[in-house]
This record gives C-alpha cells, sequence and structure tokens, in this order.
C-alpha cells in the first residue's frame, strides 16, 4: 500500500488534499503478493463496505459503468453470490459465466474463453479454477484486473480476508492470538491462504489433522502442526475448521468419517479447552458430523454466518480498491 | 499571511449560526446535524453543543462520508483510490430537517455528492447547508443557508479550516 497525502483528484477544492492509497498489485492473485500494509488497507476500507450493507438502500455508485465477469468454473454457492451482491452494492454490471453452462464444454482452453470475453472489453475478471496457478496465467493474457476466487489447492485470498475481518471484529487485532487451524490441510487453499495471511500480520498459528493430511514442511509457514487437536486448540483464541474435501482425495488418508470424527472433530468439550471468548469459524460448506459437532457449529461461539456476511464486505473492499490504479513508480 | 479567522471569531461565528439555525427552524424540532467527513463532523458537534447549551435540547449528530460518490472516482486509469471511511448516522433520517455540515463550500461538488448519499438514507423533511467558509467559485446550482464567512479567493489559493480535534489548533487560512 501506499499513501499519498498530496494526491489532487480534480472536482474537490485544490490544495485540499484527498487522502488516498493504493494495493501494491494490480490483481489479486494471492495473499502471498500482499504486504501487511496493503492487508490493512483492505480491512480498514471493509470497515466502510460494511456500513453500506446496512443502510435501506444497500447500494454506492462507485463502480457505476465498470464491468465485472465472474468466471466460474468449479461449483460455488457462498463466493459467487458474495462477489455477485459485492459488485451490485458497487453499482458495477455484472456478468456471471459457470463452466457448465459455456463453451468450456465444446473443448475450449481457459485463455481463449479469457480472451473471448475480454473482447467485450470487462473492467475485472473474478476466476474460480481447479488448477492452481490459473489466476496467474490469466492475468499474463488479460488486460483485465483479475481476482482469484480459488484456484486449485493454492490460494483462495478473498476467504482469507474475510476471516481476518471477521476476527478483527471480535478481537481487535490479528497480531499474538493464538489461532488454531483443524482438519484437511493438504487439501486446502483456505489454509495457504490463512497461514499467509496470519502469520504475516504476527498471529501465533497452530495447525492440527490426521498425519496424512498434514502438508510436509507447513512448519515453514512459521506454524506449528500437531496431530493432537487438542494441543492445537488449547488456549486458542480463534478456532478455524476446515472441511474434509472428499472430492479432492486420491486415495485412503483416515479409516472412515466416523473415526475421523472421534479423533479430529470439534465437540464441545474440545471448544472448552479454548479461551472463554473463543470464536469457532468454519469456511463452509459444512460436513456436520464430520469434522464439527452440530451444537458447535449453532452454539454461541459460532461466527460462521458472520462470515458469509462479512464476505461481501470485504469483497466490496478488493473491487474498489482494484479498479482504481496502481501508484505510478509502483 | 496571517489567519483569516482565529479561534475567538470562529468560537462568535458557530454560536451565532446556532442561533440562526434556531431561529430559522422556530427551534429544534425534528432538526439533526450531519458533518461531511473529515472536517465537517467536528464542527456539526459543536454547533450540537451550542445548541444544547441555548435551547436545552440534545440534537442528533452523524457523519457522512462521501467518497463512494464522488463524481471524479474512476475517471484516471492510474492513481491510488480515495480513501473510505465509515458513514455513521445513527439515527432515521425521515422527516428530519437535516443541517449538513461541511468546513469549506467550494465548487459544491462535495455538496451533491452529500447530497445524493443523504437520499439513500431516507427522506427528509428538508436539508440545509450549513459551511464554515464560502470562497466562491460554485459550478453546480448549490447555495448556503448559514455561512460562517464569506471569503472571495482565486482558483490558485487555498482555504484551510483547521480545528482543535484534528489540527490542534482552530484557525481558518488562505494560502497560495
Amino acid at each position: 500500500m501506499t499513501i499519498d497525502a498530496s494526491v489532487h483528484r480534480g472536482g474537490d477544492e485544490p490544495g485540499r488534499s484527498v487522502p488516498a492509497a493504493s494495493l501494491h498489485v494490480k490483481n489479486l492473485l494471492g495473499i502471498a503478493d500482499l504486504g501487511a500494509d496493503d492487508i490493512t488497507l483492505l480491512l480498514d476500507t471493509a470497515v466502510a463496505m460494511k456500513e453500506v450493507g446496512s443502510r435501506a438502500i444497500k447500494k454506492v455508485p462507485a463502480l457505476r459503468g465498470k464491468t465485472v465477469v465472474n468466471l466460474f468454473f468449479e461449483p460455488s454457492t457462498r463466493t459467487r453470490t458474495s462477489f455477485e451482491v459485492a459488485e451490485k452494492r458497487l453499482s458495477a454490471d455484472t456478468l456471471n459465466i459457470a463452466a457448465s453452462t459455456s463453451s468450456v464444454t465444446k473443448g475450449e482452453t481457459l485463455v481463449d474463453t479469457a480472451l473471448n470475453l475480454e473482447a467485450m472489453a470487462p473492467d475485472m475478471i473474478v476466476l474460480r479454477h481447479a488448477s492452481s496457478g490459473a489466476c496467474h496465467l490469466l492475468s499474463r493474457v488479460c488486460r483485465s484486473r483479475v481476482i482469484n476466487a480459488g484456484d486449485g489447492m493454492h490460494e483462495h485470498p478473498t476467504q482469507a480476508l474475510l476471516d481476518a475481518f471477521t476476527i478483527r471484529e471480535h478481537k481487535g487485532r490479528l497480531a499474538g492470538l493464538k489461532v488454531a487451524i483443524v482438519g484437511d490441510l493438504l487439501h486446502s487453499r483456505v489454509l495457504r491462504s490463512n497461514l499467509l495471511l496470519l502469520t504475516r500480520m504476527g498471529a501465533d498459528v497452530w495447525v492440527s489433522g490426521p498425519t496424512t493430511l498434514i502438508p510436509p514442511g507447513v512448519e515453514r509457514f512459521g506454524v506449528r502442526a500437531t496431530w493432537r487437536i487438542e494441543e492445537a486448540v488449547e488456549g486458542a483464541d480463534v478456532i478455524m475448521m476446515l472441511r474434509i474435501q472428499r472430492e479432492r482425495m486420491q486415495g485412503h488418508f483416515f479409516p472412515s468419517l466416523r473415526e475421523y470424527f472421534t479423533v479430529f472433530g470439534l465437540t464441545a468439550a474440545r471448544a472448552r479447552l479454548a479461551k472463554p471468548d473463543v470464536i469457532i469459524m468454519h469456511p463452509g460448506p459444512m460436513n456436520r458430523g464430520v469434522e464439527i459437532a452440530s451444537d458447535v457449529a449453532d452454539g454461541p461461539y459460532s461466527v460462521i454466518l458472520e462470515q458469509v456476511a462479512n464476505g461481501v464486505a470485504v469483497r466490496m473492499a478488493v473491487l474498489y480498491l482494484l479498479a482504481g490504479g496502481v501508484m505510478e513508480g509502483v | 499571511m496571517p489567519p483569516v479567522m482565529d479561534a475567538d471569531r470562529m468560537g462568535r461565528t458557530l454560536t451565532r449560526i446556532a442561533h440562526e439555525i434556531l431561529e430559522r427552524n422556530r427551534g429544534v424540532h425534528e432538526l439533526a446535524f450531519v458533518g461531511v467527513r473529515t472536517r465537517g463532523v467536528p464542527i456539526a458537534k459543536r454547533l450540537a453543543a451550542r445548541i444544547e447549551e441555548i435551547a436545552g435540547v440534545h440534537v442528533p449528530t452523524g457523519a457522512l462520508d462521501i467518497t463512494l460518490y464522488r463524481d471524479d472516482l474512476m475517471r484516471h486509469a492510474v492513481g491510488p483510490q480515495p480513501l473510505v471511511r465509515s458513514t455513521e448516522i445513527p439515527f432515521s433520517i425521515d422527516d428530519k430537517k437535516i443541517l449538513l455540515v461541511d468546513d469549506v463550500l467550494y465548487t459544491g461538488r462535495t455538496v451533491r455528492a452529500a447530497l445524493d448519499a443523504l437520499i439513500d438514507f431516507g427522506r427528509p423533511q428538508s436539508i440545509q447547508l450549513v459551511v464554515m467558509v464560502d470562497r466562491g467559485h460554485r459550478e453546480l446550482p448549490i447555495k448556503a443557508d448559514y455561512v460562517g464567512k464569506n471569503l472571495p479567493t482565486s482558483h490558485q489559493q487555498s482555504v484551510q479550516v483547521l480545528l482543535e480535534e484534528i489540527d490542534g489548533r482552530d484557525e481558518v487560512v488562505i494560502e497560495g
């Protein structure tokens, strides 16, 4: 992020500068590209965006005349709707393209699909794809800004941002918090984005799951790994559960779902090991009775539905900040 | 250049405007202040405090950020985005007499954006405009109802209203 207090944008009083800032990046491909100041700018902007969602008329004219393409090659309910609501609240025009209804089924490649869409001059493309790196590829061939809505097992940056926003709303900070992330660590793009973000912001992160689902070398992210969920959640300020992604599993990682729940599921008894004001998160969709017990998911410490609501505000912030420019010389 | 207004003068001006507001609205019934961020907000709070001293009635005050309504957003392919700050209007503006407060009235574009933003919050009975300084050079058909000081200026000059709450002192200065 760069703050330039001397920026003057025309219409207002000359000489009275408008405080302005931009991200260091043109595209949101992953948290890996963001600095701590970028993350703070995004989260601060999202606070203002959240207020827009509480108004009777939930719409502001900021992105009037901008076109955003939502290009989704994987099934998604939450992320796609959340982006679409965010775009509409900022008055952008939106186009939704799902792989199942597009020419992809006729054999068109990702790049060809994107270039054809780009011929219609969209300003931004929001991409969800099953292959890691698909957004990076697209950003090299497209003029439009590219926003990663989840690429394979790589990153899901807006999810990590909305998780951080939710944590900050409850705890007032990220630095110094003990965050336990439990579940299918191996197949999770949410995990990677969250590890990058939380460690960058100074949180103390623990990960836990069956040893077969702990990625080798995860400690290099600066986190602590344990197969004992009790050790991870003890004294935690935040517990983040990850979904068991059966659709991505090739091979056997644990004997049965029932056994998984017995050893690694978040039950009320395990949640009690955490701090008394713990918040319990899940990026959805939840497998009740597999990674999380229903009474915990619906209990008073759960902020799972707040995460969904905050997703809209965070995505509005991403769209607004990327719709501007990068500071020259950055 | 010496200041155009010092702290004493600004204080007396705010007291005068508070009396004018009460006179013109025949009391405080349905009145509410909305300050335009940044410097309209402390001015609005001070006016509300003056009115409470004079009439003994609390008048609600809100803060409006007009960034998302600016008419120059997205006109530049490069360059940073103006920072968006929170709008906080903790009351319904429906059927209220809204006193919209800003520090300097110049082109009128900020007020245009503020009017659009306010209308998205409801349907006030009326909107009246309060400014500390009117420096002329309007580009839109907008006029203030209460003016602290009319200050003829050239386009090249810049008018700064400094406030204790933000700048550490009360002063109006012309620069350039």
